[in-house]
């Protein structure tokens, strides 16, 4: 059965807007099921922010799979909280117990703006992906899919980069707010692949030089690993790395022949 | 008199109609495609595909999702897999076998053009996404993996671990990116629809508010394809995404688009039990695990003992023993209902003794545990997070959960809804799943709309409009829609009442599940349809918004949503009551047989019933297309 927690004193952010200074706010939650949700507990703080005629707190969500990626907040200081590989959605007041204090925040970085209390703009990634993250391929033009073997350890790889969510923990968690993390897991997937090899160079090149306008640099701190709820290995920054300075070699060479 | 709804279906033996439509669809030059402008709402499976695959014709497309990324479209949470037809197992699959089994699994009330028109266009899917990158399971010589659903008797379903609806989304956001980077097409991002703009009859765009800012604007268009997903969330407690509504195509049936079937909705059976009253919503466990995993209960509601200690004679594994044929693999109304039967004759497993168990423990012990964590390791792993117990050692706990909406807007063979230049694609519309989906179909069926059907039947419809001027967003219609659109929200924002729109929203999602859920009845509908009035009533009276419209408020979003399920909860329980037979997900307790089976019944029911709009979901209109078979013999669903 469940078990229900008392006198969690939860310190949130709020700013009304991009341009509010913002400040935290300090809520008591009387009693809540450990069976609950992270956020559910957030839903039934807003109920009651709303009976008492203020306005609710803003925090994105969506699936509460942990699939979408839509959910973000710093939990005490953490990137989606202290469960690891873990997304705020899927995170269960079980890991917390009575009287806890809770610091939560909005993902801080500048290529996130804040647009109110704990929501940030993350269509800096979108951004990312639109410079260079797609195998292009026309619709209807397509081979049989079985026209290409592809060995399994490689479709595998491919897969575990794939897994991205683009939940943006990894600029988050970052000390630097790079998002070398999301970048390259978008290469490694794509440039793994036979399909993607046509666009590799290009894809690695451009994707990256688009990164560097809005994110800081990687100094292999590793947080991003840590933070990542789907644990994207940070072996994908090294693959992109690799790749992006071929393309500039291999781009160099193509020039020199026209 | 009811209005005859033609569904423009080609004439012709049903495998030759879809290529002679597309031999003699009207084509529109390629210098003069960048001449019309398109607007896609929605940017899931059928609403990236399409925006996507328009774009790269040549098309000027707008998109508009309500999402800050496309990416976040709830398409992405689908587990299990694809179907398509591609025999590549060799288990003697082909399109008419897709085909068939997808109107049998519907329960033979859908389209035969339609279905079989999918069935077709499946085998292309997977081409595409393939070529896209989309990384699916593979053999170790490298060839793709397959494995079977429910209500397959082949192994026809493409997967990518069980992520491969978030696989297939990226795959087509990834175009969708693309064609963004391009320009051509222009994203609108925390943008959601509010209503829809019809001048003269014809679509001529949409009005929308911009989430940040609370901003109501106008855009106008040749044509506007609504993919706006399903509207299960009217139950409150789903699968869906927090945001998923029906307000898009709401708004677009308030505008003279017909609502049709509202009442097949889809109970997925193998959802994780509700734990407790704050529960916001449910979580699906993909149907694939009953491929491996076998479903049973104790044959005592008393039973007391461990799992472990219950031996095999006190267990009752009754999908195997009702339905041996199919055993854990039958249909997901059939598995639901059954499992509903014994949950309330006290057989129920967990400490609200509200589900049943799916058990793992032969699988383990046939394949190893290796084997099974490969198949299904991430379930698992997210299935210990939510219920707190580890399912390698104690058995899931699963139970029927509100999933997937076959209903939806009516749609002719072209997709087109019934006001011209207006399409529905994918979940929003009810085209191709009958009374009930098949496992799998969903992320085929959307693919198909968006990348193989709409760029062919949306062609058809702009050529002749060349060089015709279209309504700019200043004409009286575009102006009075986006008054209505600002009254609407200001209205919500001043009832000043003592309510939540999320209390509201409960409550009316109570009312629709206990009398318009799993099963119903005429007494409970007729008492559904008198308190759903009265609350909505309440509604208007009693809400409280706070905060402003200036600036970004969820609570005042969700008032809008809320209000719009109100009025389809009406019109799903008026459309149950009159549907008086049973049929795929819509099962009414006075219409089975002796087994406790669906009883359909062929003579009076066999149709569409398409909603006119009238004022009042209250008084909406019953029009009926006749579903003609001539192809499949009207059979009774049997799984055993």
């Amino acid at each position: 059965m469940s078990n229900h927690l008392k006198d969690i004193i939860l310190k949130i952010w709020r700013q009304n807007g991009p341009k509010d200074s913002g400040h935290f706010e300090t809520y008591k939650v009387d009693e809540i099921s450990d069976e609950a949700s992270f956020l559910e507990m957030l839903d039934y703080l807003n109920e009651q922010l709303i009976t008492d005629g203020k306005e609710a707190i803003v925090f994105d969500h969506d699936c509460r799979e942990g699939i979408c990626g839509t959910c973000s907040l710093m939990i005490n200081g953490q990137a989606h909280g202290p469960e690891r590989s873990t997304a705020t959605c899927q995170l269960h007041m079980r890991k917390f117990s009575s009287g806890a204090e809770i610091v939560i925040e909005p993902w801080r970085a500048a290529a996130f703006p804040i647009i109110k209390d704990l929501m940030v703009d993350r269509s800096a990634f979108d951004r990312i992906i639109e410079s260079g993250g797609f195998i292009t391929s026309v619709t209807g033009g397509a081979p049989d899919a079985n026209l290409i073997p592809i060995p399994k350890p490689v479709a595998d790889s491919a897969m575990d980069s794939a897994a991205c969510i683009g939940c943006g923990a990894c600029v988050a968690a970052c000390p630097n707010g790079a998002a070398n993390l999301f970048t390259s897991a978008k290469i490694a997937h794509l440039n793994l692949l036979p399909q993607g090899q046509a666009e590799r160079y290009k894809r690695a090149e451009s994707m990256i030089e688009k990164m560097d306008e809005y994110f800081g640099s990687c100094t292999n701190h590793g947080e991003c690993e840590a933070a990542c709820p789907k644990e994207i290995s940070i072996d994908v920054i090294a693959l992109a790395n690799a790749d992006y300075r071929k393309a500039k070699l291999k781009n160099r060479k193509f020039i020199s022949r026209i | 008199m009811s209005t005859q709804l033609n569904s423009k279906i080609p004439a012709g033996p049903l495998g030759d109609k879809w290529s002679s439509y597309k031999e003699d669809v009207k084509l529109v030059n390629p210098n003069n495609k960048r001449k019309f402008k398109v607007i896609v709402v929605g940017t899931g499976l059928a609403g990236a595909s399409a925006a996507a695959t328009l774009a790269e014709l040549g098309y000027q497309v707008d998109a508009f999702t309500f999402h800050d990324s496309p990416r976040r479209a709830h398409s992405i949470a689908a587990q299990g897999g694809i179907n398509a037809a591609k025999n590549y197992q060799g288990d003697g699959d082909s399109v008419h076998r897709l085909f068939y089994d997808t109107i049998k699994g519907g329960d033979f009330r859908s389209r035969e053009a339609n279905v079989h028109r999918l069935a077709e266009v499946s085998v292309n899917i997977i081409d595409q996404m393939v070529a896209q990158g989309v990384p699916f399971a593979r053999e170790y010589g490298g060839l793709l993996d397959n494995r079977s659903f429910g209500g397959a008797q082949v192994s026809r379903t493409f997967y990518a671990r069980g992520q491969t609806g978030q696989q297939l989304l990226l795959g087509a956001y990834q175009q969708l990116a693309r064609q963004i980077g391009l320009g051509g097409v222009r994203l609108f991002n925390r943008t959601e629809l509010v209503d829809v703009v019809t001048v003269e009859g014809r679509a001529a765009g949409i009005v929308v508010r911009d989430l940040m800012t609370g901003e109501v604007t106008s855009h106008a268009a040749h044509a506007v394809v609504m993919a706006t997903g399903g509207y299960g969330n009217a139950f409150f407690l789903s699968t869906n995404a927090m945001s998923c509504n029906v307000t898009a195509a709401w708004r677009a049936h308030r505008k003279g688009a017909y609502f049709a079937n509202p009442c097949y909705t889809q109970i997925h059976p193998t959802c994780i039990p509700q734990s407790d009253e704050f529960q916001s919503k449910l979580t699906l466990m993909s149907e694939s695990l009953r491929n491996d995993g076998r479903v049973w209960v104790p044959k005592s509601p008393d039973e007391s003992r461990r799992v472990a200690d219950i031996p095999e004679e006190d267990r009752d594994y009754y999908l195997e023993r009702l339905y041996p044929s199919f055993g854990n693999l039958a249909p997901r109304d059939i598995s639901s209902r059954a499992a509903k039967r014994l949950v309330d004759k006290g057989q129920g497993v967990g400490p609200l003794k509200n589900g049943v168990y799916l058990d793992f423990a032969d699988a383990i012990a046939r394949l190893g545990k290796d084997v099974v964590q490969e198949r299904y390791g991430n379930l698992f792993e997210m299935y210990e997070r939510i219920a707190g117990e580890n399912p390698y050692d104690m058995p899931m706990r699963i139970y029927p959960a509100s999933h997937y909406t076959m209903g939806g807007l009516w749609v002719d063979y072209e997709l087109m809804t019934s006001i011209p230049g207006l399409y529905a694609a994918g979940e929003a519309n009810f085209s191709d799943h009958g009374a009930n989906r098949l496992g799998a179909s969903a992320l085929m069926q959307g693919l198909s709309d968006g990348y193989f059907v709409l760029p062919y039947t949306i062609g058809n419809y702009l050529a002749p409009m060349l060089n015709k001027a279209i309504p700019s967003v200043d004409h009286p219609e575009f102006k009075a829609a986006e008054l209505a659109a600002r009254e609407r929200f200001n209205g919500y924002l001043n009832i000043g009442g003592t309510r939540s729109p999320d209390w509201f929203h409960r409550e009316v999602g109570k009312i629709i599940w206990d009398y318009c859920g799993m099963e119903r009845t005429e007494q409970g509908l007729e008492k559904a349809l008198s308190e759903l009035p009265a609350l909505y009533d309440e509604f208007k009276k009693d809400l409280r918004v706070t905060g402003s419209g200036e600036s970004l408020n969820q609570t005042l979003e969700k008032a809008g949503r809320v209000d719009d399920f109100f009025q389809l909860g009406m019109l799903m329980c008026r459309d149950a009551l009159e549907r008086q037979e049973s049929c795929g997900g819509h099962f009414r307790s006075e219409y089975q047989t002796e087994e406790g089976e669906a009883l359909r019944d062929d003579d009076k029911f066999c149709h569409v019933a398409a909603w006119e709009w009238s004022g009042d979901p209250m008084t909406a209109k019953r029009n009926v297309e006749e579903l003609e078979f001539e192809n499949v013999h009207l059979a009774t669903r049997s799984y055993k």
